[in-house]
């Protein structure tokens, strides 16, 4: 019924984040902001000749939001700023349109349900809103809206 | 859903649902069980029919042709503000404003009274469950004139705690602005006293009546109000339209707040002189259409009678209650003792746009997120909760669904 959302490993991801902590030595840091249903995003990067070599979050949210952090974390690790740029480039066209699925995006496709649930595409992409602020060094907190 | 229980009030709920077409459909192949009436209520047939039938027969601008379809359409026009004159037992229905809603009534209020009346260390009076629809225009009403907010607190239970607003009223409280309802707990206010309160400190008192028009009998003179608002839709008319009632000799004290055609008396480019009461407060082309229909959905409810749908609304509400709280885990936000159906609630574990989401594939709409009440829900440090809020045409079988949804919801997250 509500499977094509809530796939096996969002529902993992929800239940048990990874790197869902601070990072004291993070280099970038930004905050997100989803309005609509209140849930606050922290984002710690840490960026080390133009690679991700770490990245967490802290905050609470809705089990899509909570899983899409948890699994851009996983998947920004080894990335140079461009790629994770692209990756969010990617991501954003997986839940908004119908253009086919990219290789690029590996586990991340498990939330091309999100699509069929407009109301639910924000909870999926707060994460990844919070990161466009890290990695461009935007200092206000990034809201959904 | 083919057996529907027995109500003991003799409600005749069976044939109340035939009336509104859009409980008919099903959602992702399951009956729709709309339980989110406190965002807007549905429509019966009479009003839809009563718009439809401006549109076909009588459509004209008002106040203005001497044309028979002008002259209808003015008719109906007035006819509507003469039943919301009913429904809130005003004394005049020069003293009754159609605005767009509950939100530009208090706007009005707050620019129009508030610019004129509200000085530097002025203070008005707000609780702390009210929507952002009663704190926003005040807030803009203060960084404009160096007014300051007061607050009354509340209790565990969403109760106003009347002591400390004892406490707030001085000689500087100019306005006192509460829910007669609260959109996000239910909690109905104790206003008539609030108000009293307000008088002995002689400060006005402006009521949010918002969630009290459906489902409780309102009377203005019995509880003394200086203003009270409501919106037409949350009262099974259409979206648009709605009304503020204000005492007369407070609105002829008051400037325009906008200007236009309808509002004027007489216009030249030195001086204009302004029309008289209601029309002064009414500028432009009304939503003449949606006026007509909160006339029809006011004739709607009071037919079947305001006091029968509380009485109807408090077993629903008893029975939600008691079904909601046997589920492990399950905390309702909102238990105030005088209560209007509404249940809110968080589950440990599981984010209300969650359960909002599994609930909607098995065909149940509620509502889910902070209900533009933010301030509440911090009070109650929870970011958002799922509201269940019930009108008169719901049923217990739809409680009983609600909770096999909240099954389905704690099987998925378990």
């Amino acid at each position: 019924m509500v499977d094509d959302l809530y796939q096996e490993i969002i529902l993992d991801h929800s239940k048990r984040p990874r790197n869902c902590h601070a990072m004291q030595d993070a280099n970038r840091k930004a905050e997100g902001y989803n309005p609509l249903c209140g849930d606050k995003l922290k984002l710690y990067v840490k960026i080390e000749n133009d690679v991700v070599t770490d990245a967490s979050f802290e905050g609470s949210g809705c089990a899509i939001s909570t899983a899409s952090a948890s699994l851009m974390t996983e998947s920004l690790k080894g990335k140079s700023r461009d790629e994770a740029m692209k990756l969010l480039d990617r991501f954003h066209d997986l839940l908004t349109t119908d253009t086919p699925v990219s290789k690029d995006l590996g586990k991340l496709v498990v939330f091309c349900g999100v699509r069929d649930y407009p109301a639910r595409v924000k909870c999926a992409t707060l994460a990844w809103h919070t990161l466009k602020s890290a990695l461009t060094g935007v200092v206000e907190p990034v809201t959904t809206e | 859903m083919s057996t529907l229980s027995v109500i003991p009030t003799g409600f005749a709920i069976a044939r109340i649902r035939e009336d509104f077409p859009v409980l008919k459909q099903t959602i992702h192949g399951k009956p729709l069980v709309y339980l989110d009436s406190a965002a807007t209520a549905q429509k019966p047939f009479e009003v839809i029919d009563a718009i439809r039938k401006f549109h076909e027969v009588d459509c004209a601008n008002i106040h203005r042709g001497v044309h028979e379809l002008s002259q209808r359409s003015t008719a109906a026009y007035e006819e509507a503000r003469a039943k919301a004159k009913k429904f809130l037992n005003s004394r005049s229905k020069n003293e009754l404003i159609f605005v767009r809603g509950t939100t530009e009534g208090i706007n009005l209020v707050a620019s129009s009274w508030g610019r004129k009346n509200v000085k530097a260390g002025d203070e008005i009076v707000l609780s702390a469950m009210e929507h952002h629809s009663n704190i926003v225009p005040w807030q803009m009403l203060c960084e404009e004139t160096g007014a300051k907010l007061r607050v009354i607190p509340i209790n565990e239970r969403g109760e106003l705690l009347l002591e400390e607003y004892e406490k707030l009223l001085g000689p500087r409280t100019r306005m006192v602005a509460v829910a007669h309802v609260s959109n996000a707990l239910g909690t109905i206010n104790p206003v008539r006293r609030i108000i009293e309160m307000a008088h002995q400190h002689g400060a006005l008192a402006l009521i949010d009546g918002a969630q009290a028009a459906p489902h409780l009998k309102i009377d203005v003179q019995a509880l003394d109000a200086d203003f009270y608002a409501f919106s037409g839709h949350k009262v099974v008319g259409p979206t648009g339209i709605g009304i503020l009632y204000g005492k007369t000799k407070l609105l002829n004290a008051m400037p325009p707040y906008q200007g236009g055609g309808d509002m004027i008396r007489t216009v030249t480019f030195e001086k204009t002189t302004y029309n008289d009461l209601p029309y002064k407060f009414e500028a432009g082309t009304p939503n003449i259409a949606g006026g007509i229909g909160l006339g029809a959905a006011l004739d709607y409810v009071t037919r079947i009678g305001l006091d029968k749908i509380a009485a109807y609304e408090h077993e629903l509400l008893v029975y939600g209650t008691e079904a909601l709280l046997r589920i492990p885990g399950l905390r309702l936000i909102g238990t105030a003792r005088d209560k209007a159906a509404v249940l809110s609630f968080v589950i440990e574990g599981i984010h209300p746009h969650d359960i909002g989401t599994v609930l909607d594939r098995q065909g149940i709409a509620v509502r889910t997120g902070h209900h533009c009440a933010q301030p509440v829900m911090d009070w109650f440090h929870v970011p958002a909760t799922t509201r269940a809020s019930l009108a008169f045409y719901n049923t217990r079988e739809e409680i009983d669904a609600l909770v096999a949804g909240l099954a389905k919801v704690k099987e998925v997250f378990s």
